[in-house]
C-alpha cells in the first residue's frame, strides 16, 4: 500500500507560496491551514501594490485573455476543485464566472466610460480606470464559486487584490491560488491569506495602501470595518452576488478630462 | 507681506493705470431681517430657538440673521421629505418631475442677477464670477437634469433604476447656489426628495432659492433646506430616515461622515478635498499656461476644492514661467466683490483667513520664498493678497495641505516621470492640469495621474454633462453627466 503524499497549504504572496511569518497554522478541513497574521497583510499590500503598473498597464484585450487562461487552467485541474466545492455545479459555475468576466474585460471602458457634450469648444471624456489596491473578505459559502465572484470582478478592471479567505473552507482559496500561479496572471495581482477573519479583515480595512474593501463575506463586525476604511476614504463594497459589469465598476474611479478643441 | 499696503482712503483718485470703481448695484436683492427653515414648503420658526447673524465677508455687515436648525428642526424636514416622497413625488409621471426641473432652470435664468449680488455679498465672491460662472452654470445644471428624469432607463439600460427616497445633502461655502444645484438637480430628476443643509457661512442663496421653488410650484416638501453649522450636518448625517448621504467639504468631516454612516447601509458619495498638480512642459505656450496658473489659483479666492495649488514647472523654463507669473499676478484686481473689475474678491469668513495666514507663515517657516505684488486692500472685511510660494520643497505643509486660499505652491521638474511621481505624491486625487503642445504627452500624461479630472491646456472648467469627482481622499462618487445620476438610484442586481 502506498502511503499518499499529502499537499501543504500555504498563503499565495506576490506569487509565492510562504507560510504565515508567524509559523502559525490552524487544523481545517482536514489539514493544517496558515494561519496569516497581521504582518502578512502587510506583505500581501505590498506586493499587490507593487503588482498594479503592470497589470493596469496591460491592454484591456491582454487582461481578458489572462483571465480567460485562469479558466482554462481550472478546467485542467476540475476533479482538484471538485473535491473541495460542494458541487459540480459550483465547479462549474466559479470557471463559467471567469469566462463571463474575461469578455468583459476589453468593453467596460465603452459601457461605463461616456464622451460628454459640454457647452463649450472642449473635447471632454470619461473613462474608467482602476483604484489600486483592492482588500477583499470572501463569503464562507460557497467557498469557490463565493470568492470567484468577488475576485473576477475586481482583477478584469485592472486591480491588484488581496483576499482573505473562507475561514472554514479555506482549502478551495489555496488550490485556486495553485491555479493562478500556473496560470499567467502576474504575481502579486492576486494574494490570497488563509486564517482568522476577525484577526485579518481589520487589519486589512484599516491598511492606509489598500483603495477598497469588499465586505461581502463579513458576518460580524461589518460596523467596525466600515467605520475603519474610512481613515483614507476607502470604497466600500458592503454586498455583491451574482455577475455584473456593475460589480467591476464599484472597484473603478472614472476620469474625466478636458481639452480646447482650436487651431 | 510687507508689500502689501491697507488702503486708507475708501475712494481714492485713480491713476492712470488704476480702473474707475464700477460697483454693481445691491438694490435688485431684498433681505429679510430673519430666516426660518424652509420645511414642507412654509417657512417654520426652528424649535432649536436658535439664530445667528450672517455677514458680509466684503465689509463684516450683518446681513441677515438665520436659523441654526436643531435635532427637532432636522427630524421634522425629514419627516417632510418623507412625507412628500411616499405622498406623490416618487409616483409624479416622470415627465412632469422633468418640467418642474426645467421651470427651475428658467426661474434661476430670469432671477439670475438677483442671486449673483446675493452670492458675491454673503459669500464675497467677485460679481464678474458669480454672475458669469455660478449662475449660468446652476441654471444649466437644472436644465441637464430636468432632461434625464424621464429618460433613466436609458441611461440605465436593464438595471430598473428607481429612486433612493430622502437624500440628505451638505454643501460648501465657496460655490453655495452652484453646489446647491448639483446637489438638487440630480436628486430630484432622479425621483428623490431633499433635505439640504447650505454652509454655515453661505445661506443666503439657498433661502433665496426656496423662493423659486415657491414661483415654480414644486409640491410642498419635495425639496426642505435647514441652515445651521456643523451639528445641523450631523443630525441630519445621523437620521435614520435619510437614504442618502451627499457631502461636499473637508476631507476631516467627510472621513467623519463615512465613519457615522458605517454599518447603516445608507448611500454615501463624497466630494472632498484637492492639492491639485498643475504641470507646465517647457514646450507649452507660455502666456497661456500663465493665465490657466492664474485662473487654476487665483478663481474664487483659491477657495475651489479643485484648485491648482501645486505649480509643477519644467526646469528650463522654470526663470520665465515666474517672471511671467509675477508680472500677471500684479494686474489682478483685489476688493470689492460688487465692483464689476474685481478679479479676486474677499476670503470667505474671519476662520478662514485665520487658517490661510497660519499655513502661509508655516512656509515662511519652513523656507519658502513668499512673493505677493503690490496691492492696496480694503480696510474692513476679510482679505488676503494673491502670494505664490518659490523655492517649496514637497514636504512643506504649504506642499502637501490644502490651504484653500489665493495662495501657490511653485515646485520644478525635469522628466515626465518626475512630474508624475511628484503630482501623485498626495493623498488627494481631485483634479490635475497638463500644459503641453505635445498630444501623445497630454494623453500619457492624463493617464498616469491619479486624479478624476484632468484638464490639458485649460483649467477649472466645469460643465453639467461632465462627471466631477476625486480619487484617494478627494472622496467618491461622481456628480454630473449621466454617472452623477447613479449615486441617486437604485438597481436590480
Amino acid at each position: 500500500m502506498r502511503l499518499p503524499v499529502r499537499k501543504t497549504y500555504k498563503l499565495y504572496i506576490g506569487g509565492a507560496f510562504p507560510r504565515s511569518e508567524s509559523g502559525r497554522s490552524y487544523e481545517i478541513e482536514g489539514a493544517n491551514v496558515a494561519r496569516a497574521s497581521r504582518k502578512d497583510v502587510r506583505d500581501a499590500v505590498r506586493a499587490a501594490r507593487g503588482a498594479v503598473p503592470k497589470w493596469s498597464g496591460l491592454t484591456a484585450y491582454n487582461r481578458g485573455q489572462v483571465l480567460y487562461r485562469v479558466a482554462e487552467i481550472m478546467e485542467g485541474r476540475r476533479a482538484q476543485f471538485v473535491d473541495l466545492a460542494e458541487s459540480e455545479d459550483e465547479v462549474d459555475s466559479a470557471i463559467d464566472r471567469w469566462v463571463w468576466y474575461a469578455g468583459w474585460a476589453d468593453k467596460l471602458a465603452q459601457v461605463l466610460g461616456s464622451s460628454n457634450p459640454v457647452a463649450g469648444p472642449y473635447f471632454n471624456f470619461t473613462i474608467p480606470e482602476p483604484t489600486g489596491v483592492v482588500g477583499i473578505v470572501a463569503p464562507e459559502e460557497p467557498a469557490l464559486t463565493g470568492l470567484v465572484s468577488r475576485l473576477a470582478p475586481a482583477v478584469v478592471g485592472g486591480n491588484a487584490t488581496v483576499v482573505v479567505a473562507s475561514e472554514r473552507h479555506p482549502l478551495a482559496a489555496v488550490t485556486l491560488a495553485e491555479a493562478l500561479a500556473t496560470s499567467d496572471v502576474p504575481g502579486g495581482v492576486v494574494n490570497i491569506l488563509t486564517g482568522g477573519k476577525g484577526e485579518l479583515a481589520p487589519v486589512l480595512a484599516a491598511h492606509m495602501d489598500v483603495n477598497a474593501v469588499d465586505l461581502t463575506g463579513v458576518d460580524d463586525g461589518r460596523e467596525e470595518l466600515e467605520r475603519l476604511a474610512a481613515e483614507n476614504v476607502k470604497r466600500v463594497v458592503r454586498n455583491g452576488e451574482g455577475q455584473s459589469p456593475w460589480h467591476a465598476a464599484a472597484f473603478l474611479e472614472l476620469k474625466t478630462v478636458w481639452h480646447p478643441i482650436g487651431v | 507681506m510687507a508689500e502689501v499696503e491697507r488702503r486708507q482712503d475708501r475712494s481714492p483718485v485713480p491713476s492712470a493705470f488704476d480702473y474707475a470703481a464700477a460697483p454693481e448695484s445691491r438694490e435688485i436683492v431684498r433681505l429679510e431681517e430673519r430666516y426660518g427653515l424652509f420645511i414642507g414648503g412654509e417657512w417654520v420658526e426652528p424649535r432649536s430657538g436658535e439664530f445667528q447673524p450672517t455677514v458680509s465677508p466684503r465689509d463684516e455687515e450683518p446681513l441677515a440673521e438665520v436659523a441654526y436648525a436643531g435635532a427637532a428642526d432636522v427630524d421634522l424636514a425629514v419627516t417632510a421629505a418623507r412625507e412628500a416622497f411616499d405622498n406623490g413625488w416618487s409616483d409624479l409621471a416622470p415627465s412632469e418631475r422633468a418640467k418642474y426641473l426645467f421651470r427651475i432652470a428658467r426661474i434661476l435664468q430670469e432671477r439670475s442677477r438677483e442671486f449673483a449680488v446675493l452670492e458675491s455679498l454673503d459669500g464675497g465672491k467677485p460679481i464678474r464670477e458669480s454672475r458669469d460662472v455660478d449662475l449660468p452654470l446652476a441654471a444649466a445644471h437644472f436644465f441637464y437634469y430636468a432632461g434625464w428624469a424621464d429618460k433613466l432607463e436609458y441611461a440605465f439600460p436593464n438595471r430598473r433604476p428607481r429612486p433612493v427616497g430622502v437624500a440628505g445633502q451638505i454643501i460648501p461655502w465657496n460655490f453655495p447656489l452652484l453646489m446647491l444645484s448639483w446637489k438638487i438637480a440630480p436628486a430630484l430628476a432622479a425621483g428623490n426628495t431633499v433635505v439640504l443643509k447650505p454652509a454655515e457661512t453661505t445661506p443666503l442663496t439657498a433661502l433665496l432659492f426656496c423662493d423659486v421653488l415657491r414661483q415654480a410650484e414644486l409640491p410642498s416638501g419635495t425639496v426642505n433646506i435647514v441652515t445651521g453649522d456643523g451639528r445641523a450636518g450631523a443630525e441630519l448625517v445621523e437620521h435614520p430616515d435619510v437614504d442618502k448621504i451627499a457631502f461636499t467639504g473637508s476631507t476631516e468631516v467627510g472621513k467623519e461622515i463615512q465613519r457615522s454612516v458605517a454599518g447603516t447601509g445608507k448611500k454615501l458619495t463624497l466630494e472632498l478635498g484637492g492639492k491639485a498638480a498643475n504641470i507646465i512642459f517647457d514646450d507649452a505656450p507660455l502666456d497661456g499656461a500663465v493665465e490657466g496658473i492664474v485662473n487654476g489659483i487665483y478663481f474664487n479666492q483659491g477657495h475651489v476644492c479643485c484648485a491648482g495649488s501645486r505649480l509643477f514647472v519644467q526646469e528650463s523654463i522654470y526663470e520665465q514661467a515666474i517672471a511671467k507669473l509675477k508680472r500677471r499676478m500684479g494686474t489682478l484686481r483685489v476688493g470689492d466683490p460688487l465692483d464689476k473689475n474685481t478679479d479676486v474678491g474677499a476670503i470667505n469668513s474671519q476662520q478662514q483667513l485665520e487658517r490661510i495666514n497660519e499655513l502661509v507663515a508655516t512656509g515662511e517657516e519652513e523656507g519658502a520664498e513668499i512673493y505677493q505684488p503690490p496691492c492696496r486692500l480694503p480696510e474692513k472685511g476679510w482679505w488676503f493678497p494673491p502670494t505664490v510660494f518659490t523655492n517649496v520643497a514637497q514636504s512643506y505643509r504649504i506642499a502637501q495641505e490644502e490651504i484653500f486660499g489665493p495662495v501657490l505652491s511653485v515646485l520644478t521638474f525635469r522628466t515626465p516621470d518626475e512630474a508624475v511621481e511628484k503630482a501623485n505624491n498626495t493623498p488627494y486625487g481631485l483634479s490635475a492640469g497638463v500644459w503641453t503642445e505635445k498630444g501623445s504627452r497630454i494623453l500619457s500624461m492624463a493617464q498616469r495621474l491619479r486624479a478624476g479630472v484632468i484638464w490639458a491646456n485649460t483649467y477649472n472648467r466645469f460643465d453639467p454633462a461632465s462627471p466631477f469627482g476625486g480619487y484617494k481622499e478627494s472622496g467618491f462618487g461622481r456628480e454630473g453627466g449621466l454617472h452623477g445620476l447613479e449615486p441617486y438610484l437604485e438597481f436590480d442586481e
